[in-house]
Formats: C-alpha cells, sequence, structure tokens
C-alpha cells in the first residue's frame, strides 16, 4: 500500500476533443497531489488520442501515458480495464480520478475491483486528511438528501466526480509533458461485451449541458404538447429544454433530455422549474444553477424550499403570460 | 434461461425530502410515515427478467440482503412473477460496501449455482453506489453492461441497449453475464392477483454466512474496502421570493420584471 503514489487522472476524449471532466479531474487531481507532494498524471485511451498529449500536459500532467489504438476508437468495457490496468500496473498510483460520464459510471468500478480496490463515484469533494494522508471522499447518498464521505482501505484510491462540481485546470501552453506510449497487448478477443452500433437521440438546438438557460418541465406539464410552451420560452432566451424523469417515462420527451442524479447533470445561469416537484433525485441535476426559478400549483411542493424566485398557481396560466412579459422586456 | 435478479429493500426513495432525517445515534437514515420499499430500480431488473422469462422460458430467482425484511416488501419480486427468492438476512451481511456485499451476493449465486444472467438495478436509492453489479461481474470473472434498458436474446448472447448521455449503445454481450437495468427499460409490471396469492404462500429460502461458505470477516464491515466516515444532511439556506398578483397573469409578468431588476434576465 506504501508503494502507491501520485495522482492519475483519465482524460475521456469525445469526438476528438477532451471531455469537460478531463480538465475539471486535473484541476482538483492538482491540489490532490500538492497536498501529497506527489505527482500529477494523465492517461489517454483511444484512437488519434495521440493529438491531445500537448493539451493534457498544458493542463498540469506531468506524465501522459497514452493508448493510442483502433480497437480503443470507442468505448468498450473490457479493453479499457486492460489499457487502465496495465497503466495503473507501471504508474502504481494512490488516486485514480474519472468523471462521473457514461464512461466513467461504467469503467471506475470495474477498474477498482480489479486492482483489488473499491470506488467511490459521483464525488462532490475531495480533500486529503491532514492526519492519515487518506483521500476524503464526498458524496450525495439517499437521492442528494445526504451526504456520506467515504475513505477506503485499500489502494488505489478511484473516484469519479460529478460534472462541474471541480474547478477546471487553466491550460498553460509553456508546460510540457512526457508522453509514454502505452502497449496493453490488446487484441480483438480483449473485447468481451462488444459495441456494434451506436444510436444519437440529441435533441435540435442549444445542448443541454451547454445551456446558460434552461426551461424544465415536470409531470405536471400533462404531456408532449405542454412542452412546444416550454420549447418557445428556451428559443426566446436561447436555452434548452429539459425534463424530470416523468415527462421522459412517458415519452414526451427523448430520454436524453432527463435531468437528475441518473439523468443530465446541468449548472446553468437560469433554471426554470415548472410543474415539478423537486424531488432529491432531480435536484442532484440542477442544484448547482445559479437562480432557480419555480412555478408549481403546489405551495408546499419542495422545489419552493430550492428555488429563489417562486410563483404558485397552474402553468398553463402562468407560462403564456410570462414568455409574454419576458419577450417585451428582452426587445424593448 | 436462469435469471438471477438481485434486489434490496430501502427506505422510500419518493417520500417528501422535507421528511427525511439522519438519526445521528446510529448514522443511519430514516424517513418519516412511510413504509420501506423494494429498490425501484431493483424492482426494473425484476422487470427484466421477467420479460427475458416470456421470452425465452426458464427461471428467475431473486436474491435480497439485509436485515429485519419485512416479507412483504421483500416478496414483491414473487407477487410480480419470480419463481424463488432468496434473503440473505443476517447482521453479519450488512453495514458493509460494495465489495462485501457482492462478495455474499456472489457466494449464494454460486451456490444457486445455474446462471445465464445475473441482473440489478443501475443504482440503489439509498447509497447511490452503483457498484454491486460490476463488482459481481468482477468476482464471478464474467462481463458485464451497466444501465441497460433492452435485452435480446441471441444464440449464447445477449443484444442489448445501454443508455448513455446522447443517445444509446448497441452491445453484443457473451453468456453469461451480469446486466445493470435502468427505468428506460419501461414501467415494472403490477402483482397480479395470482402472483400475490402465490407469493403468500412461498417460502423465502433464508441462507446465513455459513450456508455459503464464506469467512464472516470477509462480509458486511469487516469484509469491506471502503470505510464511511460521516453522514450527513447538507444545511439549506434557501429562501424563495414568492411572487404574487392579483391573477396568475399579473404574477407572471411580475416575475418577468422582478428577473430583470434581479438582471437574471
Ligand atoms: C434512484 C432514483 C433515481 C432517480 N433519478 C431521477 C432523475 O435523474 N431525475 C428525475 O427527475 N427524477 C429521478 N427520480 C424520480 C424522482 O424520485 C421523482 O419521482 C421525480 O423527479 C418526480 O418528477 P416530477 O417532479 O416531475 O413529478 P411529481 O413529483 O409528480 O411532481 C409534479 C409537480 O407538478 C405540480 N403540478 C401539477 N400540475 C400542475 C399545474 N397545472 N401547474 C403547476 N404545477 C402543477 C404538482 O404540484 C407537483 O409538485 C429518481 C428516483 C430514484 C428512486
Amino acid at each position: 500500500m506504501a508503494d502507491n503514489m501520485g495522482v492519475l487522472v483519465f482524460c475521456e476524449v469525445t469526438n476528438g476533443k477532451l471531455a469537460g471532466s478531463a480538465a475539471e479531474g486535473l484541476g482538483i487531481g492538482k491540489q490532490l497531489a500538492a497536498s501529497l507532494g506527489q505527482e500529477l498524471n494523465a492517461v489517454l485511451i483511444g484512437s488519434g488520442v495521440n493529438a491531445n498529449a500537448d493539451m493534457v500536459a498544458s493542463l498540469g500532467a506531468a506524465k501522459v501515458y497514452v493508448a493510442d489504438d483502433p480497437i480503443l476508437k470507442d468505448y468498450q468495457t473490457d479493453p479499457y480495464i486492460q489499457v487502465l490496468q496495465k497503466v495503473a500496473a507501471e504508474m502504481k498510483p494512490a488516486i485514480l480520478i474519472l468523471g462521473q460520464s457514461s464512461v466513467g459510471r461504467d469503467l471506475a468500478p470495474r477498474i477498482a475491483f480489479r486492482l483489488g480496490s473499491s470506488a467511490t463515484l459521483d464525488c462532490i469533494e475531495l480533500a486529503i486528511d491532514p492526519a492519515g494522508k487518506k483521500l476524503l471522499m464526498t458524496k450525495p447518498v439517499y437521492g442528494g438528501n445526504a451526504r456520506a464521505i467515504f475513505t477506503s482501505v485499500t489502494m488505489p484510491q478511484v473516484v469519479t466526480i460529478r460534472t462541474k462540481a471541480m474547478t477546471p485546470a487553466q491550460p498553460d501552453p509553456s508546460k510540457k509533458g512526457q508522453v509514454i506510449k502505452v502497449d496493453a497487448g490488446l487484441t480483438p478477443d480483449s473485447v468481451k461485451a462488444k459495441l456494434v452500433n451506436k444510436v444519437a437521440q440529441q435533441a435540435e438546438g442549444v445542448r443541454l449541458e451547454d445551456a446558460a438557460v434552461v426551461v424544465c418541465g415536470g409531470r405536471g406539464i400533462g404531456g408532449a404538447e405542454g412542452f412546444k410552451q416550454l420549447d418557445e420560452l428556451a428559443k426566446l432566451l436561447k436555452g434548452a429544454t429539459g425534463a424530470s424523469r416523468p415527462p421522459c417515462d412517458n415519452g414526451w420527451l427523448p430520454q436524453t433530455q432527463q435531468i437528475g442524479l441518473t439523468g443530465k447533470i446541468v449548472a446553468p445561469e437560469l433554471y426554470i422549474a415548472i410543474a415539478l416537484s423537486g424531488s432529491s433525485q432531480h435536484m442532484s441535476g440542477c442544484s448547482g444553477s445559479k437562480t432557480i426559478v419555480a412555478i408549481n400549483k403546489d405551495p408546499e411542493a419542495n422545489i419552493f424550499r430550492e428555488a429563489r424566485f417562486g410563483v404558485v398557481g397552474d402553468w398553463k396560466k402562468i407560462l403564456p403570460a410570462f414568455t409574454a412579459k419576458v419577450k417585451e422586456l428582452l426587445a424593448a | 434461461m436462469n435469471l438471477i435478479v438481485c434486489v434490496k429493500q430501502v427506505i422510500d426513495p419518493e417520500a417528501p425530502p422535507a421528511s427525511f432525517k439522519i438519526d445521528p445515534a446510529t448514522n443511519k437514515a430514516t424517513v418519516q410515515g412511510a413504509a420501506p420499499v423494494i429498490d425501484p430500480y431493483g424492482e426494473y431488473a425484476v422487470e427484466a427478467s421477467l420479460k427475458i422469462k416470456e421470452a425465452k422460458g426458464g427461471k428467475v430467482t431473486a436474491v435480497c440482503l439485509g436485515t429485519a425484511l419485512q416479507r412483504e416488501v421483500v416478496k414483491k419480486p414473487l407477487s410480480m412473477g419470480a419463481d424463488d427468492l432468496v434473503l440473505l438476512e443476517d447482521e453479519a451481511y450488512v453495514n458493509g460496501d460494495t465489495w462485501s456485499t457482492a462478495s455474499a451476493l456472489a457466494a449464494a449465486i454460486k451456490k444457486i449455482g445455474a446462471y445465464d444472467i445475473i441482473l440489478t438495478g443501475r443504482e440503489a436509492s439509498d447509497t447511490n453506489a452503483g457498484q454491486v453489479g460490476p463488482a459481481i461481474a468482477e468476482i464471478l470473472g464474467i462481463p458485464c453492461a451497466t444501465i441497460v434498458k433492452k435485452i435480446e436474446i441471441l444464440d449464447g448472447k445477449a443484444r442489448v441497449e445501454r443508455m448513455v448521455a446522447d443517445g444509446y449503445e448497441v452491445i453484443e454481450i457473451p453468456l453469461p453475464c451480469v446486466l445493470t437495468i435502468t427505468n428506460e427499460l419501461g414501467e415494472p409490471r403490477y402483482p397480479t392477483i395470482k402472483g400475490i396469492m402465490m407469493a403468500k404462500r412461498k417460502e423465502p429460502i433464508v441462507w446465513k454466512p455459513a450456508d455459503l461458505g464464506v469467512d464472516a470477516a470477509k462480509l458486511g464491515a469487516s469484509g469491506s474496502r471502503a470505510k464511511m466516515a460521516k453522514l450527513f444532511q447538507p444545511v439549506k439556506e434557501g429562501k424563495c421570493e414568492i411572487i404574487g398578483g392579483d391573477t396568475p397573469e399579473e404574477a407572471a409578468a411580475k416575475l418577468a420584471m422582478r428577473l430583470r431588476e434581479a438582471k437574471v434576465l
């Protein structure tokens, strides 16, 4: 256990570009490495990802392990575990950081167990305990109603970090890292669970994750028709429309528009929550928003404990008048 | 098809957030005025296993680990249509982490013997860990697909759809395997009257650590790789400014003006 040193950040690449979680992982990774007085390194896995190595180094990684192989083009669990296992054997990190993405959720527990350790997913805070030099991993539990702080008995300490919970590292182009090629000895047989197709279901317009304004509807909207009115407001504010889980379960909106613990995590400037009760699981996906505005007919709804501004009433009466006034104000 | 579905008893995750409390003496969470339930994602896993059984035939065995398991709660998979229920009910099993929990479940799965697909929910509503399925896969040395919303059985493998941020992936996975199930699968069925009657009569099988032949030191808290140092409720300083008006339309217009004034718009 005493052999394990340093912080390793798995830098996810999507469509050739570094995912936001990479800079966020390197941001917090840098702090943790400094607290430990140890090195910050990174690993890139994919096809053509060599091109991202300089960027990763400029974000603070001393060593950048690169596994660049056509087999790794798309995320598939088994070969990705094999690569991380190889890198972990070489570097023996004390801490391994991944993003809480579709990839990280799948990969983090598997690599942790493979290495004889465990993982803590969806961390919103990470710090080094000054006494024992252990990683203190804070994550929401009970759907966001509570938080728990975990420590690991085993090494490495593997975590995923919640989107936008950590401050991203800023690039410094003068920083150069050492690029280390990783040959994990992959063969087509390395792939057990095999990806055969990818189906995109993105809504048009502004991406939910990037939107500065999110207009979000809940079960009380009542159907797909009602969401057109939310779309109208979202368009006016150059934002995106999202939903709590019931509208997605009911097919009023694509499943990819779900916001929450098991959907997307968003942190826009303005979050307008309409006819949703504000369950802890839903709030997990939007509580990082700068300003939350609620429209709900039930004055006791939990959303009013979370929102900054609110109107109590039927959204069918309130929303059209609100949209009209916003239009007028923006035109003025 | 031999299908094994792991499902737990939890405090009601959909109870109003205001009723949620942590007892500082025991470090345990409670919700006031709500009975325990079957973990919702576990229920989707039961539904997924029943769908496979309908399509391909076979047997569904539900396995539930915990203490103070209320029979009417944990029998829900039986009333939905599962064939057998195994309870790992003992103090030695609980207060563990994912690893020690999965170790006990994997030992029970080995004791059951035949398995083609092991199903779990994508994450439990209490721990929100999302790791028991992957851990079972690692212990048994079989592949795993997570966050699955659709399953089709082919020759010696399953074709599954896995939800990802911008759509879904189609994955072919050889059997035996572990699948963790998400709500996009579709609503779990309601128990039928016949199912409820059958479940009433059926006695669950209870296995103690000795029955599994596992060392108690590998279970529960003593077998854990992760320790919970603290459990607490975050403080909310939230205060909401409620905007009123003589009519809903007036309140709506005042809200827009207030947002403009606060430079939110
Ligand atoms: C492990 C787990 C994970 C989950 N993950 C998520 C997740 O990621 N995202 C998510 O959203 N949920 C998630 N859920 C579900 C969550 O617990 C709630 O069930 C869900 O968020 C409720 O959605 P809602 O607020 O739209 O519906 P409800 O709770 O039914 O609320 C509807 C609200 O609409 C109001 N309303 C109705 N009609 C009108 C009207 N005409 N005008 C104004 N207001 C009206 C009502 O007053 C009510 O407050 C999860 C649950 C579990 C157990």
